[in-house]
Order: structure tokens, then sequence, then C-alpha cells
């Protein structure tokens, strides 16, 4: 178990240094970083100048290093556009994006389960045929297509949900709603092929054999152990949920780290993208870990291997 | 095609439907009823046919710059199956040479390559592919490539999972025993056995891939301009959505079906091809 947990946090550890390798080399990617932060109109003396001070003249691995030892103390270095420290400015936007991630994880989930439990108990039935027919559009539609449908439906037609904007749970809605959609899908699969498999096991027989109830049954036995690879699915999909949040955050204006590095790549302001791909791949293998753990901790079986 | 229908109505529909883009995209000069780039402004935002001031000539209607939304919906297919298949080729050729590695090799070459496959995992996906794309370039070579960086690991996690189990049967020890070099038992007696869930994944990826390009050019990072694509379709569209819905509504559409086509498709495959997939979502 330590052994394992140890391991766990080794490799976290690795990731999250390849990360650091990855957002540093995003820079170096197109040539030479002084041609693409300074005016197209430079001298050469003013890019020798420009080089030296920055130290784009070092070695790459001096280079790499400097940014490393910045980053441990968020040191990301100042945006382009913006003339200030560019990560406060992506962590002054993380709790919008918590707020709709979340409010979409939560939505996802609440409709998957229930879902993919009634298709489960009423297998091959109208409900277990309207689950899967949701499920596999939910899974193929574009989700900022979806988005604008909803906004011209709800918001220019009918005029009930705001356009854009961060506000109340009105605001949350659609753009939650729109990141949510894929996840549901997924989910509601899962669930419903999990709770088919526990459903079929000895214990479960011998809870309905002791004469309990169905809807007991099913909730108090089955659910929970149809639960426990959920818990991995939804630490993996982190990773989309954020990638969603991106695209539909740029669509409601909705002010998050999405939309704010979108802007910083459209605008080539490279400290603000480095930053930002580096908090945001934290945050996902940081996820993912609490996940594993969680999981650890959840299933006895794993403990004891 | 008949026999998959017999089997499972849902793949033979997701078959259908394919098949349908594939050729749509393939004849596209014999499909649209104009050039996909020609612009006619006395004939901006006109409605679809079937609306009062509509005309079979624009039978989907047309956008703001008056150009065919019909015919530009046929060309779009084009780069989306392209950059598709191309992509989840590409990364299944390079995740599958991987997985059947670090799978039969094990030991280091098996750490390296499924760290960096966990690496890989890490990022937000879509954040990833556009700052690349927006460093180097957006262009279909560009797009390609960054699109199979965001599937071969997919392929390297299943296929290496086979491999292991693979490593321990009878026919690849027996072929050891007999002095067979490691590429040539990679080659002919695991790989032949990874192919089926590599197939089911194939299809399915090209489907992701076609959601996520539209993504990018959707934002405005796909292969540029004039070339039509669906996910650009739909962002000029949404300037005029009071007005002109269609422009916004049909590429939608287009993306949406042909996704759930090959989805369906891949569904079907993977019942087929491999039972024991079935299982997994």
């Amino acid at each position: 178990m330590r052994a394992y947990i140890a391991g766990r946090l080794a490799t976290a550890v690795l990731v999250i240094l390849g990360v650091s390798i990855v957002s540093f080399f995003l820079t170096f990617l197109t040539g030479d970083p002084a041609e693409i932060m300074l005016p197209p109109g430079a001298t050469a003396a003013q890019i020798a100048k420009f080089r030296a001070e920055w130290g784009f003249d070092d070695p790459l691995v001096i280079q790499y290093w400097r940014f490393l030892k910045r980053a441990v103390h968020g040191d990301f270095g100042i945006s382009l556009r913006h003339g200030q420290s560019s990560l406060p400015l992506i962590a002054a936007r993380l709790p919008a994006t918590f707020e709709l991630t979340v409010t979409a994880m939560l939505l996802a989930i609440g409709l998957a389960v229930p879902l993919g439990v009634l298709a489960a108990t009423h297998r091959g039935g109208p409900i277990d045929v309207l689950a899967m027919g949701v499920a596999l559009v939910g899974q193929s539609v574009p989700n900022f297509w979806l988005a604008i449908m909803m906004i011209l439906l709800f918001a220019v037609s009918w005029g009930l949900l705001p356009t854009s904007g961060r506000g109340g749970v009105a605001h949350v809605v659609m753009p939650a709603a729109a990141i949510a959609i894929n996840l549901m899908a997924l989910l509601t699969r899962l669930v419903r092929s999990t709770m088919i498999e526990m459903l079929a096991e000895d214990y479960v027989r011998t809870a309905r054999a002791k004469g309990l109830r169905e809807l007991f049954v099913t909730s108090r036995h089955a659910l929970p152990n149809a639960l426990i690879p959920l818990v991995t699915v939804i630490g993996l999909q982190f990773g989309y949920i954020l990638g969603g949040a991106v695209v539909i955050e740029t669509i409601f204006t909705w002010p998050g780290v999405g939309l704010f590095t979108i802007q910083a790549i459209l605008n080539r302001d490279y400290p603000v993208v480095q930053a930002a791909v580096f908090i945001l791949a934290t945050a996902v293998v940081v996820i993912n870990l609490t996940v594993d753990l969680l999981y650890v901790w959840l299933d006895p079986r794993i403990r004891v291997t | 095609m008949i026999h998959l229908a017999r089997r499972s109505p849902l793949a033979g529909a997701g078959a259908l439907i394919v098949g349908l883009v594939i050729v749509a995209a393939l004849a596209a000069p014999l499909l649209a009823t104009t050039d996909p780039i020609d612009q006619d402004l006395t004939a901006a935002l006109q409605p679809p046919f079937w609306r009062p001031d509509g005309s079979l000539h624009h039978p989907l209607g047309t956008d703001h710059l008056g150009r065919d939304v019909y015919s530009r919906l046929i060309y779009g297919a084009q780069i989306s199956l392209l950059i598709g298949v191309l992509a989840a080729f590409l990364g299944a050729l390079v995740g599958v040479a991987a997985g059947l590695m670090a799978g039969y090799l094990g030991g280091r070459v098996d750490t390296v390559i499924m760290r960096l496959a966990d690496l890989n995992l890490a990022f937000p996906l879509i954040l990833l592919a556009l700052a690349v794309v927006a460093l180097l370039g957006a262009n279909l070579r560009n797009l390609v490539i960054v699109m199979a960086i965001t599937t071969w690991m997919i392929y390297a996690r299943v296929v290496r999972g086979l491999s292991l189990g693979l490593r321990e049967r009878e026919f690849v020890q027996a072929a050891r025993a007999l002095g067979a070099h490691d590429a040539r038992i990679i080659a002919r007696h695991v790989l032949p056995n990874v192919l089926a869930p590599v197939i089911v994944i194939w299809t399915l990826e090209v489907a992701r891939i076609i959601l996520m390009e539209s993504a990018l050019s959707f934002l405005g990072l796909g292969v540029p301009p004039p070339t039509p694509t669906w996910g650009r379709m739909l962002a000029e569209g949404r300037d005029y959505l009071t007005v002109a819905g269609w422009i916004a509504i049909f590429p939608g559409l287009a993306i949406l079906l042909t996704v759930l086509g090959i989805n369906f498709l891949g569904d079907g495959l993977r019942d087929l091809l491999d039972p024991r997939l079935r299982r997994q979502t």
C-alpha cells in the first residue's frame, strides 16, 4: 500500500516534470522567440539585445533550468499583452473555470447515474433504448454547436437565459450543459454496462433471495459497486472537461482560464500560454493522482494487492 | 456491408452514413451545384429551398457572402475526412509500434513509453493542439501531426496490454523456442492478434479527431480560408444566428451525423470483431 502510493507519487512528479519540459519548448517550436516577441520592424541590434537580456543565447538546458527554477517560484514571466506577471492573471481566472467545470461534472453525473441505472434495470425496454439513443447522440454532438443552438433557442428565441458572461445560476446552465453533454453520454453507457454486470452477481441474487425489495437491492447493493469504475473514468475525463471548457468559455465569453488562454494563444502571448498549459496540465495530473488514491480507498481489493 | 447490417442494424446505418459522406467528399466536384468559394453578394443570406423565398438553385441557402451552403458542406467533408483518417492512421502507426515494443520487450522500454503516454494524456489535448497549431501555423500537415499526437497513446495502451498477455502464450513461446527473432515474432505472431481492437479504436478515433478538428476550425485555427471547413462555416454562421440560422445549423448537423455514423460503425465493428471489448465503453 505504502509502496503503491509512493510509486504513484513519483510517477506524478515525473509527469509534471515532463509537463514543464513541454510547456517550455512550446516557445521554441516556432524558431526564434525574439522574432515573435519583438515588433516586426526590429533591427538586428535590437534583436541581439533582446536575446541577451532574456537569456535566449544560453544553451537550451540552462534556459530550461532557469524556466523550471522560476516556475517553482510561480514565476512564468510577464504577460506580453497585459504587462503583469502571468501566473496571478491566470490564478484570478481559475475560480470561474472551476465553477464551470464542477457544475458540468455534477450535471453529467447527476443525469448519467439515474439514466444508466434505469437503462440497466429495464434492459431492452423502451427506457433502455431511449437512454442509449441519448448517449449515442450525446457522444457525437459537437459541444460548440450544441452551445450555439442552445443560445439560439433559450437566449435568442425564448429569452430565458443570458447569452454570455458569468453571474448566477442562469449564467452557468448553458455553458455547463454544453461541456457536460459528451461526458454524460460516456458515463451513461458506463453506468449501464457496470450495473448490468453487478445485477448478475451472486451477492445481488442473495439479496433478492432474502426477499429484499428490488429498489433496495439496486440502490444499496448493486449501485455502490457499479459506481467505483465511474470514479476512474471521471478522473481520466478531467482533461477532456478542461478542453471542453476552453472552447465553450469562448462561446459564452465566460471569464475563465480557457477564454484567457485562447486569447493569449491568438495574441502569441507566450508567457501566459506557457503558464496556462503548465497549470492546467498539472491540475489534470493532480486530479488523476487524487482519483487513483481515492480508488484505493474505495476498493479494498486494491488496497491488499 | 449487408452482412454487417444484418448482424447489427446500428452498424449498418453507420456504414450507410459513412459511405454517403465518403461519396460526398470524393465526388464533391460532381455533386456541388456551385463553386464553394464563389461569392455572390447579391444572393447573400438566401434561405433554404423549403422557405417561401428560397430556391432550388441554393438548396440549403447561402451565407453572408452569398456562397452556397450545400456546396460548401459537400466540400467541407473532404477536409474533415482527410484529417480524421490520416491523423488516426498516423497515430495508429506510432501507437501500435510503441505498444508492441512496450508490451513485448517490457522493462525499461516499457517504462519510458508508458510514462510518455501518461504525459501525453495529462495535457488537455485541445489546448495542446491549439497552442501547437497557433505556433506552427494552421495547415493540413500540421493539423494531421497535432491530431496524431493526441491519439497515439490510446493505441499504445491497449496494444501494450494485449501484447503483455500474448507474450506468455504458447504459440509465441514456441516461436521463441524455435529461435525466431523478436522482430519476426512481433510482426508475425503478436501484431495480427492485436489488429482487431486497433481497427475498432481507429474508427472511434477518426470520429473524435473530426470533432476536435471542427472545434479548432471553429476557433479559427483550422485549415485556413478559402477552403471550406465545417467548423469555420459554423463560426461564420454564429454572427447571423437570428437572421440566417441555417448557416450554423447545417454544418453542425453534418458534423453530428458524420461522427454519429462513424461511432455506430465503430461500435458495430467492436461487437463483430472483438466480443471481449464489448463491455468497455
